[in-house]
């Protein structure tokens, strides 16, 4: 045996294949096309499990901060815009049926509805995320992103020329009552609304990157490539996409409608 | 769908979860504003469990899918609830913090 | 190989996967071929483990005299975060799973690859890039938290440069889920015909089960660093107790994955064990689905276990209870392991090659870092023991004389598969004595210094340690030597090393069945599995001599 055989191909003997090969819509480790479609379902079921924990972490951190100061979670919550956080969660919603509908079209062959409710899906996560950023933009005028110019009591004191004078009343009302029973209400609202962004921001991060995923499969789906025998694409983008929406049904009422009925 | 051995959900049934998704965000959106003592944190999570489910079960397809998948399902909430369970053992167990016993301190003294 | 009769000479097979897609460096940084990918984690992490070697190396010369010779207090403080963050993040917990795993689990389950090539390929670049960020922060300020990242000491106190560090475990951490998501779908989708659950080998066994801790433990502790690293950033108030948060709160978090993180160390290596056991004693393993079941138990007990690091950190007393009692259960699973090897070594036909020096030595070091856990574990002793030396000893043991002594067995066991070439013999098994050797006399002492009550993590100590430290450090050096040395024959093998056969040992696995080096595709034709796993007895197409020094059939197995 010569001597150094092992890394010394040279490189006119290089061939272009870097693993085994693929034919068609069948990648060359798999047998099968249906061992593949299994294979990439269950690789997405799998991925959504560690998502579960990923957010768990952030729901045992809010469940235990919630329990040691209900009182300044209840302010911080009530500071939230309750229409715009409703309609945020119907628009979601919304957009989980399209993507069953889409996943729907290519299993059935509907060629031309594939990237229609691809599209509509992409356009209602679009909305979610103005919706989101509009929120966001309320929060920081009203001193509540948190850091040192946070404050709690900044919107009852300084109301604008829009708000309404009873809204705000109550709004005082109530922060004082909260300052009277822990006097560091400000810190403890502030940790509320250290969850309240890390939690929505995580959330709002996925949704950009399943919205990425969605202008793929949209590309894709315009070059007809969804057939009934082959949309594993659209169907675990879907999983993802509907996993997301999982998290936003529990982010609504626990970050939403903490003491609402003050 | 001949020779396709996966289950295709009929859009019928997706609209009328879609329908009924949208009136546990209405309900639960009206019960926050009920006063229900300490059940309204029950209620509320209630509501969503019932709501995740559906999604869950229909538009994840897990009620048509293989029993690997509800394995899955099983895991990610059972490890889910260790994490949760074991952390508040502690948290439920623990001395009173001082800052509680001085509040309540407080609030007899006034 | 003195168990084999006259061995056969061979010729390297023609094409491999060494060469097949040329030797371009290209080549090699798009593979999607596991056996590739495998050597690219080989090379990386071995670099990681030079890293955290030499802070090692730091740490011990050091700690030659009560005062320190080497480095200023607050260096010290670096050099054990670094030597931590290094071993444990970029070298343990890749080490066994994503080099030999990766190598050889599609090939036992005769499979052509994992199930995702690609996703398989961004994870060692996700690797690197994770490890660039704390390389990065490694040069520039160091880190100085200790490699658990308390806070708030990481959060506020801290000088050093932390967040590139988080950052770069967090990375990292995703590096870790992809590999292990991958196992798993691959041993659920991939295997071939006949290759049932029970036929399956126990070092995929045991991968399923770490693949698991993967994929449950490491999204908690990447939100955990998460949230620390934003604490940092913008002055959060999650785990600081001025602004309202819990310290303790994030020690749960992260120890309820850094906990089961050591079985994703230690359960890798019980594979490689139970690989090298049967083979070198020519017997099928006892009790092979009692070995099997442990691994996953070991997977599921670890989970409740974690907050047996918090007992002196003001946790509930009740909760410490509970956990002290639920930590010994993890001893059942790992107990019915090592009394499994045992039984199957009973009456084998023992050869002492290297690998199952390394193996027997990993029976016995794993069962003293075992039982001195069970110590650890006890409420009342480790209010005495607990952050002092004996801990030290206590996890090095596990993870040293545990996980790195099954590494490196299992590099030599399947080194002939890697590069088709096996290892020259007298040297491989003197250096498995040193390695030996040198590992007790470093970690020996310390059980000792922590049981008189030498804290960790102090850069001086009083002098009477003196003498205990000095045999530490001297034996440091003896088992630097003992790494260094399959370094340097392992490579010189893979050129001149006499050329190694299809089955060289010879053993039963599946990824024997193949030549050495393996095609691209791992098996020319799929396999058909039709026999028991370990199944010596019943094996003919070994090539096993009549007459030759087959264990006996005992009624007992």
């Amino acid at each position: 045996m010569r001597r150094g055989v092992l890394f010394n191909a040279t490189f006119s003997e290089a061939k272009q294949e870097q693993g085994v090969h693929r034919t068609g819509e069948l990648y060359g480790q798999f047998q099968t096309l249906d061992q593949q479609k299994e294979s990439a379902t269950f690789g997405m079921w799998i991925f959504l499990v560690t998502e579960v924990l990923f957010f768990g972490g952030m729901f045992l951190t809010y469940t235990i901060n919630r329990h040691e100061y209900f009182t300044a979670f209840g302010i911080g919550s009530n500071t939230l815009d309750i229409t715009l956080g409703t309609v945020n969660t119907i628009v979601l919603i919304m957009s989980s049926f399209t993507m069953a509908m889409a996943v729907w079209s290519a299993e059935t062959g509907k060629k031309k509805l594939v990237p229609l409710f691809l599209i509509l899906t992409l356009g209602l996560g679009c909305v979610f995320l103005g919706i989101k950023f509009v929120e966001y933009k309320q929060k920081f005028e009203h001193h509540l992103i948190p850091g040192r110019n946070f404050a709690i009591t900044y919107r009852s004191s300084h109301p604008a020329p829009g708000d309404d004078p009873k809204e705000i009343a109550l709004e005082k009302e109530e922060v004082e009552k909260a300052f009277a029973s822990d006097p560091d209400a400000n810190s403890h609202a502030q940790l509320y609304f250290s969850l309240y962004f890390a939690m929505t921001g995580l959330h709002a991060l996925h949704m950009i990157v399943g919205a990425g995923l969605i202008v793929w499969l949209i590309k894709a789906s315009l070059r007809g490539r969804f057939t009934p025998q082959y949309n594993t694409p659209v169907e675990i983008v879907g999983l993802y996409w509907h996993f997301v929406d999982i998290v936003w049904i529990y982010l609504f009422p626990l970050l939403y409608l903490i003491d609402r009925h003050r | 769908m001949p020779e396709h051995s996966e289950h295709v959900v009929s859009p019928k049934i997706y609209l009328s979860i879609f329908l009924a998704l949208i009136l546990g965000t209405g309900l639960t959106t009206w019960a926050a504003f009920r006063n229900f003592g300490p059940f309204n944190i029950v209620i509320a999570l209630a509501i969503a469990t019932a709501k995740a489910t559906l999604v869950v079960l229909f538009f994840m397809h897990a009620r048509y899918g293989e029993r690997r998948t509800r394995l899955v399902i099983v895991c990610a909430l059972f490890w889910l609830a260790i994490m949760l369970a074991l952390t508040l053992s502690d948290y439920q167990t623990r001395q009173p913090r001082m800052s509680r016993l001085l509040s309540r301190a407080a609030h007899y003294a006034a | 190989m003195n168990n084999t009769p006259p061995t056969p000479s061979y010729e390297p097979p023609r094409d491999h996967y060494l060469i097949s897609a040329g030797g371009h460096i290209r080549s090699w940084l798009l593979t999607t071929d596991h056996k590739r990918i495998a050597l690219l984690y080989l090379i990386s992490v071995t670099v990681f483990f030079f890293i955290g070697g030499v802070f090692a190396t730091m740490i011990r010369i050091h700690l030659l005299t009560p005062d320190g010779v080497l480095v200023t207090p607050e260096t010290y403080n670096k050099l054990f975060t670094m030597h931590g963050v290094a071993m444990i993040f970029f070298f343990l917990i890749p080490s066994i799973p994503a080099v030999l795993g990766n190598f050889l689990i599609p090939m036992m389950i005769g499979a052509k690859d994992l199930a995702f090539p690609k996703i398989n390929l961004l994870s060692w670049y996700i690797y690197l890039i994770g490890g660039s960020f704390v390389l990065y922060s490694f040069s520039t300020g160091g880190l100085d938290t200790g490699w658990t990242f308390y806070t708030p000491l990481s959060s506020i106190y801290s000088n050093s440069a932390v967040t590139p560090a988080v950052l770069g475990i967090f990375i990292n951490g995703f590096s870790s889920i992809l590999t292990g998501l991958n196992f798993i779908v691959t041993i659920h989708t991939m295997r071939a015909p006949g290759m049932t659950w029970f036929r399956l080998p126990l070092f995929v066994w045991s991968h399923y089960a770490t693949s698991l801790v993967m994929i449950l433990g490491t999204p908690v502790v990447a939100i955990t660093l998460l949230l620390a690293g934003l604490e940092r950033m913008f002055h959060l108030g999650f785990f600081n107790p001025a602004m309202g948060g819990d310290p303790i709160l994030f020690q749960h978090l992260f120890w309820f994955y850094s906990h089961p993180a050591v079985y994703i160390m230690v359960l890798p290596a019980m594979g490689v064990v139970s690989e090298i056991i049967p083979t070198f004693a020519r017997k099928p393993i006892f009790g092979y689905s009692f070995i099997a079941a442990s691994s996953i138990a070991i997977a599921v007990i670890g989970f409740l276990v974690w907050a047996h690091h918090m007992f002196v950190t003001g946790e509930s007393t009740y909760a410490a209870l509970t956990f002290s009692f639920l930590s010994y259960l993890v001893a059942i699973p790992s107990a019915v392991k090592v009394f499994n090897w045992t039984a199957t070594l009973y009456k084998g036909s023992i050869s002492w090659d290297a690998p199952m020096l390394y193996a027997l030595g990993f029976i016995g070091l794993f069962t003293i870092g075992g039982l001195t856990g069970l110590f650890l574990a006890c409420l009342g002793l480790d209010i005495h023991i607990h952050d002092t030396y004996f801990v030290i000893a206590h996890f090095h043991y596990i993870m040293v004389g545990g996980a790195v002594m099954g590494y490196v067995g299992g590099l030599h066991y399947w080194w002939p598969k890697i590069t088709g070439r096996l290892y020259p013999e007298a040297l491989s098994h003197f250096a498995a004595i040193v390695l030996f050797l040198g590992f007790n006399l470093t970690f020996f002492p310390q059980f000792i210094l922590g049981y008189l009550g030498m804290p960790r993590r102090y850069h001086s100590y009083p002098p009477e340690f003196q003498v205990l430290n000095v045999l530490s450090t001297a034996g440091a050096s003896i088992l630097a030597l003992g790494y260094l040395l399959p370094m340097a024959y392992l490579s010189w093998s893979m050129r001149y090393g006499k050329v190694a056969g299809p089955n060289p040992w010879p053993a039963t696995g599946l990824e024997w069945k193949t030549d050495s080096p393996p095609p691209t595709e791992n098996f020319h034709v799929t396999p058909v599995v039709d026999w028991e796993p370990y199944d010596y007895r019943n094996r003919p197409d070994l090539g096993l001599a009549a007459g030759a020094p087959l264990a006996p059939a005992h009624s007992d197995d």
